[in-house]
């Protein structure tokens, strides 16, 4: 069982997302739908993950601690996904190929299981990224 | 007694569903039901009347609270910020109407600005290897009459365009199409076997960041040349079998997304899927169109094209000399290279949105959001300017994904009060013109030269 291992990971639209994101990205539902990863489960096993279980998400330009839930859309082992929003984009590397557009999907990523943390909130992430966290909210 | 609405247009995605019928309380405030959308699309409608609305535009306090002000005093801080700006950026425009995208061009045109829309984020890597390549596309209406084989390839309507698939593509009966479904192939290329690869015929698993090759796999089968027995995942001989199918349709309609435009290659896995298609058209009639996220993102391209020459990325810095760079002019590298010194949110989330390094950079300067509701963008602000929703509250113009541009409606007003993206943006140039005005008063009259007469 390994500590970490390197993935693929990518990034796009899902339609929880886009159902929370217009109810409010406040909402617990946006929290719920966004605050995830998905992952084959050849790579599940290779972490000793069970359902639900918080992992850190590392790339070159950050972290983030998100859910593991097994999607409905199945990916290759060496693949992952985290839905578009807020906690992908704490780990989406704003290099653009001179077009502009981030690196939203293929880039490299740590995943390792996480003890005693949890998945902060959309306001945290981002109010707390920019200086305006309370700590309140 | 409650009202009926019918041909509502839904302002969630680039489809631009405009069947919905929404049926509004008798005393015309609150959307009861609505029919025929999607699951988003509803929840846009009933957002809009259900809960809490920010109703006046609200500052950001020394001790980091909001604090409500008037439209008056939000137009003036607006104004004041891009006219002290060197370089401000004036971002978004998915989710307006295009005499809003018309009005902020005026500003940013007044101002100096950059102005720029999601499709930098989005699909600006399609306008690249259009610009380079052509567009052999059609309209939504020829793919529903005319195709017998539909492509997906990077793209997952399922969830991104919930109801592209029955409106248009899969399943709807045509004038040339009259069996629906039962008379189409569809094919579905994605690293994920999605939701939309539940109903292909035939799925294809491409490795994730290699669709070039694929691509390229295909031209060269269609072409007669041999490739190896393995490309980018895909066995030759199922590369062989779809590329005949692709030969032997009456009208195909290859639909892609951001599985091109976000991965490695960005415009060059487009140019290469419009290559594709120009080859097929040796054969039989292709075409291609790019599935469009939100219900306008189409709009700001038409606008500005029409109004400068270029639809996304524009530097209107030397005022009404445009150029357009992706690279240089584009908002996530002008984020990253600090090269603006204000921002404007409009009609989108770049607060969620962008990588949220972009954020941190982009913060560092004054940052306004108008927006109808609260977001990231907006909790982030110096300044939010709440506004009505287009295809709720604000009727306008909106272009769907294959360039179709269509009248939307409003069903219901706006919270008292409340004004439009268009209005905020000319209260805005007029409030620009004004401190121009001032400006140039205060500077000192030009005495006549020495040893010249007046009227000389």
């Amino acid at each position: 069982m390994a500590n970490r291992i390197t993935l693929n990971m990518i990034t796009q639209r899902s339609i929880e997302e886009g159902v929370a994101m217009e109810k409010g990205k406040t909402t617990p539902e946006y929290f719920e739908a966004c605050s995830i990863i998905e992952m084959h489960d050849d790579d599940v096993r290779a972490l000793g993950l069970v359902p639900n279980q918080l992992v850190r998400v590392t790339s070159e330009c950050g972290s983030v601690v998100v859910k593991t839930v097994r999607g409905r859309q199945s990916l290759y082992p060496g693949l992952a996904f985290i839905p578009q929003g807020v906690w992908a984009n704490q780990v989406v590397p704003p290099r653009t190929q001179a077009t502009g557009e981030p690196q939203y999907s293929g880039f490299p990523v740590t995943v390792e299981p996480v003890n005693g943390e949890r998945r902060k909130s959309a306001l945290e992430l981002v109010q707390g990224a920019v200086g305006l966290w309370r700590g309140d909210q | 007694m409650s009202k009926k609405v019918e041909n509502v247009g839904c302002p969630y995605c680039g489809v631009c569903c405009d069947d919905l019928v929404v049926t509004v309380s008798d005393d015309g405030k609150k959307i009861l039901e609505v029919e025929n959308a999607c699951a988003i699309g509803n929840q846009i409608f009933h957002h809009a009347t259900g809960g809490e609305r920010v109703r006046l535009p609200r500052l950001r306090q020394p001790d980091g609270t909001y604090k409500d002000i008037s439209y008056d005093e939000a137009i003036d801080y607006a104004a004041n910020v891009l006219y002290k700006a060197k370089k401000p950026l004036i971002y978004g425009f998915g989710s307006t109407n295009c005499e809003g995208m018309a009005a902020a061009a005026k500003v940013a045109e007044k101002a100096g600005a950059v102005l720029d829309n999601c499709a930098s984020i989005c699909h600006g890597s399609s306008f690249l290897a259009m610009f380079d390549n052509g567009y052999p596309s059609c309209t939504l209406g020829e793919t529903k009459n005319r195709a017998d084989v539909i492509v997906y390839w990077g793209a997952n309507p399922a969830h991104a365009h919930p109801r592209h698939m029955s409106r248009y593509s899969i399943f709807p009966r045509g004038f040339f199409t009259g069996k629906g479904h039962k008379s189409r192939k569809i094919i579905v290329v994605d690293p994920r076997h999605t939701d939309t690869a539940q109903v292909a015929d035939i799925y294809l698993q491409v490795q994730q960041g290699h669709d070039y090759e694929l691509f390229d796999a295909f031209r060269a089968v269609v072409r007669g040349h041999e490739i190896p027995d393995v490309v980018a995942g895909i066995r030759r001989e199922q590369i062989v079998e779809v590329a005949d199918i692709l030969k032997k349709a009456r009208f195909g309609t290859i639909f892609y997304g951001m599985g091109l435009c976000h991965s490695d290659g960005r415009n060059h896995n487009v140019d290469i899927a419009i290559s594709l298609t120009r080859d097929l058209n040796d054969f039989t009639k292709w075409t291609i169109m790019a599935m469009r996220g939100h219900y306008n993102i189409t709009g700001p391209g038409a606008v500005w094209s029409w109004q400068y020459g270029y639809p996304y990325c524009l530097d209107l810095t030397k005022r009404d000399i445009a150029h357009m760079n992706p690279g240089e002019t584009s908002s996530i590298d002008l984020a990253m290279r600090d090269e603006v010194d204000a921002f404007i949110n409009i009609g989108t989330d770049a607060g969620a949105h962008f990588p949220i390094d972009a954020v941190k950079h982009l913060r560092k300067h004054p940052w306004i959001t108008i927006d109808p509701n609260i977001c990231m963008a907006s909790e982030i602000s110096d300044l939010h300017i709440p506004v009505g929703i287009v295809g709720v509250e604000v009727p306008g113009i909106v272009y769907r994904m294959d360039n179709v541009p269509i009248q939307y409606r409003k069903v219901i007003d706006p919270p008292e009060g409340v004004i439009s993206d268009e209005e905020v943006f000319e209260r805005i140039h007029k409030r620009l013109c004004e401190l121009e005005a001032e400006e140039v008063a205060k500077e000192p009259v030009k005495a006549a030269p020495e040893g010249v007469r007046v009227g000389e």
